[in-house]
């Protein structure tokens, strides 16, 4: 499958060919092709069970396939055996998750500051500095001592998302990070990834945002039943999708 | 979360509530007070004994802290290698604890009497290994099993997503289970850990049968010399008192951490 050339200038940073993946006798990946350019955003859609979430964890070695190929940077993923190999990987890639999965036991300021500490060997007070310029980044300036208990669920997926950028990660992956929220505190969070987006951040994500999808992203994947069904500019997949199915499910939504 | 707490107090403090501990700490000594009233020849010479048995207890004390501590380090490795994933380090620890969990602790403090020399020799020198350490090895040993179980539950307890997120950041197992997991232990394995130590503490008494002079042995002694049934009776009266005192303010205190982090 060709495809589109938004950002044919840069190489690809996270490329995924023909990847498989099941559960038992149940085939939740069939053939994944997936490009992502450096610096582009990518927006995965499609209905609930399809295999969205599964190509994130394979990209991070969460998950490994049965077949075929992952590559991040210059990183053949699906080819990691050890854990000191995969670990080495996820500190190049940040992870957001549908439940946040903050630390409930540390602070809003710890959490954003354990991983540089502990795993990349930063200074303490280095890394508090850079942890409030990211909470003040995700608006949170003020809240460094709360615990994640005391938080709503928009401002803990902030936190978060902070979380990840302390690693200085190549790419971050979204795995439906505003279907936990209230409705009224999705946005706030919406409009950080908005800005990580035109920062330049490489971006994968999965929602059910279709609207916030269409905005931001440079390029849409529609997947159903574990296959990429159809891929394209968010303007040809939300106004002019080129197979049924992809008609089917943007009009179900719009109606 | 705190303002929960917050509430909780403050809706309790209505009616001004004082302790139980202080409760039964006012019917011992009154007891107390009633018998030297009605045995004061008795209780004068138990007054006599009082500092005996008083370093006694702190034998039984030192025991006891000494095996949690030890069980307690013992406990934490070998719960986490029961959880590896390599079943040549799971299973030898599984073994471990099943082996230490259903064995009497009597049994295990002979075994530690009789197994271990009473003095080790290293070069030239001779260090003595004296009999209340091999009864403290006795209670640390089935103490460290009892906190693998703990410990091991707890882990599991933990949402499988934090191994997940630590992992998505880098993390290793290892630094997962110490940087994340184990202090989301320490808040749930508390209580149990707390009445544990107060059985050991109790437990600590059956060192007496290895010639240890711990409490019951002073207690022993003290009647056998005095040799009157009723100061017999007296003096173990006294020492039923004085593991009170000791075990029942924490047994209290592991009833309120039980009630205080049911909530969470």
């Amino acid at each position: 499958m060709p495809q589109s050339d938004t950002f044919s200038e840069h190489p690809p940073l996270v490329r995924l060919r023909k990847v498989h993946l099941s559960f038992g006798s149940n085939h939740v990946l069939k053939c994944i092709d997936l490009n992502v350019r450096q610096g582009g955003a990518v927006s995965i859609i499609g209905p609930s069970g399809s295999g969205k979430s599964t190509i994130l964890r394979c990209i991070n070695g969460l998950l490994t396939p049965d077949r075929g190929e992952v590559v991040v940077g210059d990183t053949p993923v699906h080819s990691l055996r050890t854990e000191a190999e995969r670990i080495a990987l996820r500190k190049r890639i940040g992870f957001v998750f549908q439940q946040y999965n903050l630390f409930p036991h540390l602070t809003v300021l710890q959490n954003v500051v354990l991983a540089p500490t502990r795993i990349l060997g930063v200074e303490r007070e280095t890394a508090e500095r850079e942890a409030r310029e990211l909470l003040a980044k995700v608006r949170l300036a003020d809240k460094d001592d709360a615990y994640p208990g005391q938080l709503s669920g928009g401002q803990q997926q902030r936190v978060a998302i902070a979380r990840a950028l302390a690693m200085h990660p190549q790419l971050v992956l979204f795995d439906e990070v505003t279907s936990a929220l209230d409705p009224e505190t999705v946005g706030e969070v919406l409009s950080v990834i908005r800005q990580l987006v035109q920062d330049g951040m490489t971006c994968l994500l999965v929602t059910h945002e279709m609207r916030f999808a269409e905005e931001v992203s440079h390029e849409i994947v529609f997947t159903e039943g574990g296959e990429i069904v159809e891929h394209g500019t968010p303007r040809d997949i939300f106004h002019a999708p080129r197979n049924p199915r992809t008609h089917a499910f943007i009009n179900a939504l719009r109606n | 979360m705190a303002s929960e707490d917050a509430l909780i107090l403050r809706t309790s403090r209505v009616v001004p509530r004082i302790s139980p501990v202080v409760w039964w700490i006012a019917i011992v000594a009154l007891a107390w007070l009633g018998l030297a009233h009605f045995h004061g020849n008795t209780v004068a010479t138990l007054r006599v004994w009082l500092p005996l048995l008083a370093s006694g207890l702190w034998m039984n004390i030192l025991i006891s802290v000494l095996a949690i501590g030890i069980g307690t380090v013992l406990g934490i490795i070998v719960g986490a290698l029961e959880l590896s994933r390599m079943r040549w380090v799971s299973a030898p620890a599984r073994g471990y604890v099943q082996a230490f969990r259903n064995a009497p602790m009597l049994v295990l403090i002979f075994f530690a009497t009789y197994v271990f020399p009473f003095e080790i020799q290293v070069g030239s020198l001779y260090l003595p290994f004296p009999d209340w350490i091999k009864a403290t090895i006795g209670l640390a040993l089935p103490a460290s099993a009892h906190i693998a179980e703990i410990f091991r539950g707890a882990i599991l307890s933990i949402a499988s997503a934090q191994w997940e997120a630590s992992a998505s950041l880098g993390f290793s197992r290892a630094r997962t289970l110490r940087w994340v997991i184990l202090p989301q232990c320490v808040k749930r394995v508390l209580p149990p850990w707390m009445n544990l130590y107060a059985m050991i503490t109790m437990s600590t008494t059956l060192a007496s049968l290895v010639g240890v002079t711990e409490l019951l042995e002073v207690a022993r002694i003290a009647s056998n010399t005095v040799n009157r049934t009723d100061f017999t009776i007296f003096v173990y009266l006294a020492v039923l008192t004085l593991f009170f005192l000791y075990c029942y303010p924490i047994t209290r205190f592991t009833a309120h951490l039980e009630q205080k982090y049911a909530f969470h």
